[in-house]
């Protein structure tokens, strides 16, 4: 080993002066590893954010790099907030977060609930209903299209064994009234196992002896269920809605791929229509714009929910 | 049988169980369908009413392998008998193989940026979560702000400067600025369940370590660092699978040498209509190592799934 002359050495000095010997000292150590990854945060996440505000305030399209730029200030939000279109996808993107979440919460809750009686093999089970949550979901998106296949469809023909209808006659993806049921169905299915978790963690917080004095006190367990588990699990409950909220919010492989947006803009999700204007109409400018817009938003409705979960967890 | 009275009755835990287990498997169905459809041959695929018992077939897996053309009735009754198993599949749609898709290629795209993302974030990672934990270090406290706020960005807002940034210095569809970018988008989280992991190592080991002369470098090495070594794991594997499945950067910025599977296997098409066991088999192939890690590893990835909610 070549520092065993440098050890020897070292454990013959007191311990500073060993350190300035023998090592870098703690503050240059924390320096030199911390940098590399502030370094690439910056690069990465820090810098292009900070471009893109730049670009909102100009005409800038990456199709014509030959064109001049110009500063058009205010102008490119201005246009955005004023413009209908973009209404209908925020309402369309409200109603895809809303149902997804309730949704997601109450099945989420309930499965956790349930799993927390610790029946046999509820280990197994809990795996088993985790998997669809770990797999890609443009790749499980794309397939779901299959399933909502009229006819032939798997998921047409389980409505259709049922309830009795003819699974040849409704199109989950082609109708304008269902399909955003479509994308709900399909993302419910993908992460309600997520709010399960984070809810059976919440669950498991909850020490045994509380329920063993509201035994000794005969409430009743529907009585336990509202004034223990519910209020004890309510921060956790909150923090998958916020996860799954802004996760939703910015909801684009799942839809994209089972939709494509689709029929009209009737699933047209913020996303998928950010996409269109900065990569397909290429107004670099006018996305960057709308980036910027959708960014201010989930930070500010974040905020105020963290407000609100702190106070609750303060309780 | 221990005696508490709040433990659920027998009853209650065998509804529980009987409920849970119904909800397992209709969610299961989707992903079942999955892996048996890409055994189907293409009649059986798209067969009404949806067929449960089939007669197994790779034409799936051979079309996802294979590009084949139609040729002229005369050369196709002259050409030799097909000498491969998966000749003759083709044969008998009346094709012959052109050459190999581009599945293969985009699979090992897939691999390459995701173990290569994976192995600097965790470089990276342990180092920035070892200071944090650590040492006293400025914006500690903004840290998990920080995390929150990155991931509020929509992928599609921050790929348009990326895009741009990527072009200039030339690292659009290459696999060294995936691997970079990927890293970037998991390592504050990394670092933020790294940390976790890191403040449970009893600090006393390190100093005993120094105290016996260690520096502080070869007291990270040698005895933080195997201390850590499940946490580092199970990171990994979140990581790990976070870049697997992404899709919006790998769409908008890949599109040649570097595409991963993600955005591949939904242009799979046949000839005359979607080829459906084809797509299924590319997400068979695609889905199935993931289904089998989260099956053998699930103890572990789950403080990854809830961002570290789990041990609060």
């Amino acid at each position: 080993m070549t520092h065993a002359p440098m050890e020897k050495l070292a454990r013959a000095t007191p311990r500073p002066v060993a350190r300035r010997i023998s090592g870098l000292s703690d503050r240059a150590i924390a320096w030199i590893f911390v940098a590399p990854s502030i370094f690439l945060l910056l690069a990465v996440n820090i810098f292009p954010l900070i471009w893109t505000v730049r670009l909102s305030f100009t005409d800038y399209r990456v199709n014509r790099p030959n064109r001049d730029v110009e500063w058009v200030g205010l102008r490119n939000y201005e246009r955005i907030l004023t413009d209908d279109g973009i209404w209908a996808t925020m309402q369309a993107t409200a109603h895809f977060l809303i149902w997804t979440l309730v949704l997601q919460v109450l099945i989420g809750f309930a499965l956790a609930f349930l799993i927390n009686r610790k029946f046999r093999g509820s280990d197994l089970w809990t795996t088993a209903i985790v998997l669809p949550m770990m797999l890609s979901p443009a790749v499980v998106g794309n397939f779901w299209t299959f399933l909502y296949q009229p006819q032939i469809g798997l998921f047409n023909y389980a409505i259709g064994f049922l309830t009795g209808a003819d699974p040849a006659s409704f199109s989950m993806i082609g109708d304008v009234a269902l399909a955003p049921w479509a994308i709900i169905i399909a993302d419910t299915w993908m992460w309600t196992p997520f709010v399960m978790l984070i809810c059976l963690a919440g669950l498991r917080s909850i020490p045994e002896s509380i329920y063993e004095a509201a035994e000794c006190d005969r409430a009743s367990k529907w009585r336990q269920f509202w004034t223990i588990t519910i209020p004890m699990a309510l921060p956790f409950l909150m923090l998958a809605v916020l996860f799954r909220g802004i996760e939703n919010f910015k909801m684009f492989d799942l839809v994209v791929q089972l939709t494509g947006g689709g029929p009209g803009n009737t699933t047209t999700l913020t996303s998928i229509d950010l996409k269109r204007e900065a990569f397909e109409r290429w107004r670099t400018g006018y996305s960057s714009a709308y980036a910027v817009i959708l960014f201010v938003t989930v930070f500010g409705l974040a905020s105020i929910y963290v407000k609100a979960l702190n106070k609750v967890k303060e309780r | 049988m221990s005696f508490s009275v709040t433990a659920p009755s027998p009853a209650a835990r065998w509804i529980a169980g009987l409920l849970v287990a119904l909800y397992a498997i209709v969610t299961l169905l989707p992903l079942a369908w999955i892996i048996a459809t890409g055994f189907k041959s293409p009649a059986d695929a798209i067969a009404y009413p949806p067929k449960v018992l089939f007669e197994p077939s790779l034409e799936g897996y051979v079309n996802l392998f294979t590009t084949r053309t139609r040729i002229a009735e005369a050369d196709f009754a002259a050409l030799p008998p097909p000498g491969t198993w998966y000749e003759e599949i083709v044969r008998d749609q009346g094709m012959v193989i052109a050459g190999p898709s581009r599945y293969g290629e985009r699979f090992l795209n897939s691999v390459i940026i995701g173990f290569g993302s994976t192995a600097l974030c965790m470089v990276l990672g342990t180092a920035a979560a070892y200071a944090f934990s650590r040492f006293r270090v400025p914006l500690k406290d903004d840290l998990m702000f920080f995390i929150l706020s990155t991931r509020m960005m929509p992928p599609i807002a921050v790929a348009i400067p990326i895009f741009l940034m990527f072009r200039q210095i030339g690292l659009n569809d290459t696999h060294l600025g995936m691997i970079l970018l990927y890293t970037a988008v998991n390592l504050s989280l990394s670092v933020w369940l790294l940390k976790g992991f890191i403040d449970e190592i009893p600090v006393e080991y390190e100093e005993a370590a120094l105290i016996d002369g260690y520096t502080r470098f070869q007291a990270f090495r040698k005895v933080v660092l195997p201390q850590a070594a499940t946490g580092i794991a199970s990171t990994a594997i979140f990581c790990l699978i976070f870049a697997w499945n992404e899709y919006a950067f790998a769409v908008l910025l890949t599109s040649g040498t570097a595409q991963t599977a993600p955005p591949f296997i939904p242009t799979i098409i046949g000839t005359g209509g979607k080829d459906w066991p084809a797509v299924a088999a590319g997400a068979t192939i695609f889905l199935v190592p993931v289904m089998v890690f989260t099956i053998l590893l699930r103890k572990h990835l789950l403080r990854g799934i809830t961002f570290g909610a789990v041990r609060k």
